[in-house]
Parts: C-alpha cells; structure tokens; sequence
C-alpha cells in the first residue's frame, strides 16, 4: 500500500517537474522575444529623425539618412514581387486546378518545398552567375531577380493551398452554366480564394524585405543617389550589414535605426497578412 | 418556322466559333499555367547546374582535397573547405541540441497546459520570431549578445573549467565574445520558432481518443506526452527537426555577424571560426582571381548538397505524417 502511495507521490512529482520545465521553456521563449524587440527599440528610436528619410547615406563619420536605402529596398521588393508573383500564382494554379492529380504536380510540390527553404545565399550565387558575371557588373535588376526567385515558392506554396480549400460544388456550378475552366478558375476560384493568395503574397514581401543574403553579390551597395536598374543600388538590409560591421558610431546608429524599420514594416506584414487569413479560420 | 430554319446554320456557325474560342482560350491558360509550373522545376534545376559549373574551376584542380584540407590562402592560391564545413557542422548542432527541447517544451505548453485564451497569441508571438529577418538577429547578437557573453558568463565557465581535463580545452579562453558558442546560440534562437510551429502542429494531429484513453487510465499530463502523443507524432517532429537543420546550416547573415570569420579549426567553442555561408557572404565580392571566386562557388555548392539532402529527408518525413492523417 505505502509503495503504490510513493509510487504514485513520485509520478506525480515527475509530472509536476516536467510540466514546470515546459512553462520555464515558453518563458524562454517569450522573454527572447522581448529581448529582441526591447534592444532594437531601445537603440533604433535614438536614432528615428527626419534626416533618416530624407538624406542620402553619409561618408564615415558624417550625419545623414537611409533614403537611398530605402528607395533602393521598395524599388527592388517591388519588381521582386510584379515578377514573381505571376509565376508562383500561375504554378500554383496548375498544382490546384489542371494537374491537381498529374504526377507533375507531386514533383513540383516536393521542389517547391525544398526551394522555399533553401539558403538564400545559394540563390545569390545562382543570380551572380546567371546575370552579374555575364552582364560584367552588379546591378538592381539582378538584386530583383534573385529576390524573385525568393518570391515564387512562397507564392506558389499558398496559392495551391488557398485553391485547394475551395470547395468543388463552386467550381461544377460555374461549368454547369456552360462556362470554360478558365472562366471558371479567373471568376469563381480566384474570387474564392482571393484573401488566401494576398496572404500569400505579403508574406512573401515580408520575407524578401529583409533578405541580404541575395543582394550582396547581385545588387551590391551605393554610397549614392541611383534609380538607375542597371547600376549597383543600395538597399537597406545591405546597408545595415555594412554599417553595423563600421567602426564609426554614426554608422552603427543608422544600422540600428534602419534595423529597427525592416523590422517593424515586416512585423506589420505578417500581421496584417495573418488577420487576412485568421477571420477565415474563425467562421 | 422556316425563319427559324434558316437562322439555325449561322446560329450552330456562331456557337461553333464560340466554343472553339473558349476551347482555345482554354488551352492557352493551361498551357501558362503548366508552363509555370515546369519553370519552379527548371530554376532548382539551373541553381543546380549554375553552381556546378561555377565550381569546377576548383574542384578540377583541387579535387577530393578541396573537402579535405584546412588551408583557406587567398594569397598561394591554396583553398581547403574543411574549417567552414566544420564550422557550419558544429554550430548547427548544437543549436539543434538547445533549441529542440526547448522547443517541444513550448509545443507540450501550447497543447496541454496554457489556458485557452492566451493559446493563439503566444503561439502567434513564438511564429512572429520567424518572421524576423536574419540580419535583425546578427545586429542584435553582435552589440547585445556578445558583449554580454563576453563580460559575464564566458569568463566564468572559462574559471570553473579551467583546471577539468578535456572541458579546458572545448571551453578555452580568451573570451572573445564572439564564435561558434555565441553563432550557436543565435541560430538556435531562429530555429525555436520553426521546431516550436511544426511539433505544435503534429501535436494537434493526435487523435483525442488515444489521448483520452491514455487519462482514463490515470496517466499523469508527462506519461500522456511521453507514451502516446511523443511516439505517435515522432516522424513529424524529426522531419520539423531536419527542416530546421536545414535552415541552421543554411543561415547567413547572422552568423556572419558573430561568427568571427576565422578559417582555421578550433577546439574551444569560444574561439572565432567560419561556417560555408558566412565565407561566401565576407569573401565574394572581394574575391580576385578565377580560382579563388570558383572556390566560393564549390564552398556554395556543397552547401547546396548538404541542405538539399536535409531539407528532402525533412520534407518526406513530413509527407509520410499528412498522408496518415489524410491532411
């Protein structure tokens, strides 16, 4: 009896350690979280002024702004995201509507995967021998490109769920009436699963808004004023990687203070892109 | 009647011409779409080729050696890729070791214990560290992390293991700050959310029956986990595992922060080394010379076997889950 009685003291004992280890754990997690948040905060708002919109990047030990940075990060997002987008949306269409049961489909799934999580790195190595060696320069455009091909396997990806969840009775009711499948995909499916694919694609510009990797060796850097696409263009997470590794304290701070820009226009993305999806999940 | 009669020709004429255009129409969009389908084939397919060609400047002229020598000289010409392998190797390991029980930790409080209302937002709030970019993680490491790692706690592990043999030396000085501990311990923070999401979400795919039944028997909240939900969903959260092993090892921009950026192979996890992407990211732009830049590109290219292994043994994993569960 005193042994059934310990034995169940010390089970329970386990379960009270285990389960605190697990609270301990999400705490960790949290305060992380907070940290993060906290530091950049605390050192990007010292840093938020006028000048940071207005002025061009400065020489080392100089005042200045991130404008150009900036400029150069929408420019390159923006054709990032008009090239992309098309393709994933496409793809994405033939993986849910045409060949929803091809074995193309399967293989282009399985790929499209393992490229939404490959290194970016490998996809600027890939852009730097594709277009920057051949052209003989770095250039935006290529910045673009390579943040295109970021683009597509995240656009695909929910773009073929989104379709999926649309029911089939939608899709037979508008063949019914005598309409072709395109019709019926650009009218009935589209319209349906309208909110899911913009989910999509702002997650996918939340994504590249903040990706250096690709645009190191591709679109480079410019201490300058350029909306030329064929030249090197600055962009601001480059920016930060250069200043943030000066040792000029007037760098560092607009490394902050850009940081702290990336962060909160990705952090306002995915939310917004998640209250998109979030209401859907709810009804 | 006879109005009627004639009228049909040309209406069948028009209705023909109608259908034949939808059918072309039709055709074209199918045609697009699959088009762009075969394209995501065709650009993992051109990484693939790209970086092979890019490469074999080197690999013809370094051969097997190339993976096997530590020697990374942009001056002699001589290019070895075992330090950054190692580094990569070894950072990723061990952010693997940190943040995988922290990370089922978090999933098992999701799912068992937090109360109801707090789930989604602490959920969201663990899924939203994801969504920080890398570069945001490597600034934060550099000027927050390190000099905190360097003033406090490396000099008092460095003191406690001082005079133990073996330990000395995996946690020899001077502290630094920054290496493969600290490289470790950021990627480990960008993986949580990754491993936390994805055990969450295979949690979630047991049937409450077996749990249930688990209770009935007067299973404690741990035995449940441990003997039923654990072995039930163990595919799905090794594939979640490799998937974040594949980022870790992938990681560039933060690493590159704190990493060190030192070719050589250390003992101690306190001292500066490199991984395959952080050379890349320092080195490129600034490589001269054919071979050194080719040397770059088989750096990348390995890098690219390694991840594509990792993340496809992750992905069938996961596979293998969603088709028990008809997902």
């Amino acid at each position: 009896m005193s042994t059934a009685a310990s034995l169940h003291q010390s089970r329970k004992r386990k379960n009270g350690v285990m389960m605190t280890l697990c609270v301990i754990a999400a705490g960790i997690g949290l305060a992380w979280l907070a940290l993060i948040l906290g530091a950049l905060l605390y050192k990007g708002l010292a840093g938020v002024n006028l000048a940071v919109f207005t002025e061009m990047t400065p020489p080392p030990g100089d005042a200045g702004g991130l404008l150009n940075a900036i400029y150069g990060s929408i420019v390159m997002t923006i054709i990032g995201i008009v090239v992309g987008t098309p393709i994933g949306v496409l793809a994405g269409t033939y993986m849910a509507e045409y060949g929803r049961f091809s074995k193309l489909t399967t293989v282009v799934r399985f790929i499209n995967d393992i490229l939404l999580s490959a290194p970016s790195i490998i996809i600027g190595l890939f852009v730097y021998e594709l277009m920057v060696r051949p052209m003989g320069h770095f250039s935006a455009i290529a910045g673009a490109v390579a943040l295109a091909i970021l683009v597509i396997p995240v656009v695909v990806r929910t773009t073929e769920d989104m379709l999926n969840l649309v029911p089939n009775a939608l899709r037979e009711a508008g063949t019914a009436i005598g309409a072709p499948r395109w019709v019926v995909i650009r009218s009935v499916a589209y319209r349906a699963a309208l909110s899911g694919i913009v989910t999509g694609i702002l997650l996918a510009i939340a994504r590249i808004s903040g990706e250096t990797a690709p645009l190191l060796f591709t679109a480079l850097n410019n201490q300058f004023w350029s909306s030329n696409l064929n030249a090197p263009m600055a962009s601001l997470p480059v920016t930060i990687f250069q200043f943030a590794l000066s040792p000029y304290e007037e760098w560092q701070q607009l490394a902050w203070t850009g940081a702290l820009i990336i962060t909160l226009t990705v952090l306002g993305l995915s939310i917004f892109a998640r209250s998109l999806t979030g209401r859907r999940e709810d009804r | 009647m006879s109005a009627v009669q004639e009228a049909l020709p040309a209406i069948r004429g028009s209705r023909d011409a109608t259908v034949r255009r939808f059918a072309l129409t039709d055709s074209i969009f199918h045609g697009l779409t699959r088009a762009a389908a075969i394209l995501v084939l065709v650009l993992l397919g051109g990484v693939a080729i790209s970086l092979i060609a890019g490469a074999w400047p080197a690999l013809s002229t370094f051969g097997l050696s190339f993976v096997t020598t530590e020697s990374w000289n942009p001056v002699t010409e001589k290019f070895g890729a075992l330090a950054p392998i190692y580094g990569t190797i070894i950072t990723s390991a061990i952010a693997i070791l940190i943040a995988v029980p922290l990370g089922i930790g978090i999933a098992i409080f999701l799912t068992e214990l937090c109360p109801r209302p707090l789930r989604r937002p602490i959920g969201m709030a663990v899924e939203l560290l994801a969504g920080i970019p890398s570069i945001i993680y490597g600034i934060w490491g550099l000027f927050v992390l390190a000099p905190f790692l360097q003033t406090t706690i490396q000099p008092f592990i460095i003191s406690v293991f001082h005079g133990i043999p073996g330990l000395n030396s995996l946690f020899a000085g001077p502290p630094y700050g920054i290496g493969l501990l600290t490289s470790a311990m950021i990627l480990a923070i960008m993986i949580l959310p990754f491993i936390t999401s994805i055990t969450k979400d295979v949690f979630d795919t047991v049937p409450s029956v077996l749990k249930e039944s688990a209770y009935g028997i007067g299973c404690t909240t741990w035995e449940v986990t441990r003997r039923v939900v654990i072995p039930y969903t163990r595919i799905g959260i090794m594939g979640g595992v490799m998937l974040a092993l594949g980022r870790a090892l992938g990681e560039t921009m933060a690493v590159t922060f704190v990493i060190g950026n030192a070719h050589r192979i250390s003992t101690s996890l306190f001292a500066p080394a490199t991984t395959i992407s952080a050379t890349i990211a320092n080195e490129f732009t600034e490589a001269v010379g054919d071979l050194y830049t080719s040397s770059l590109v088989a750096l990348g290219l390995i890098l690219f076997i390694i991840t594509f292994l990792i993340l496809a043994i992750a992905r069938y994993m996961l596979m293998r889950i969603d088709a028990r569960t008809g997902a």
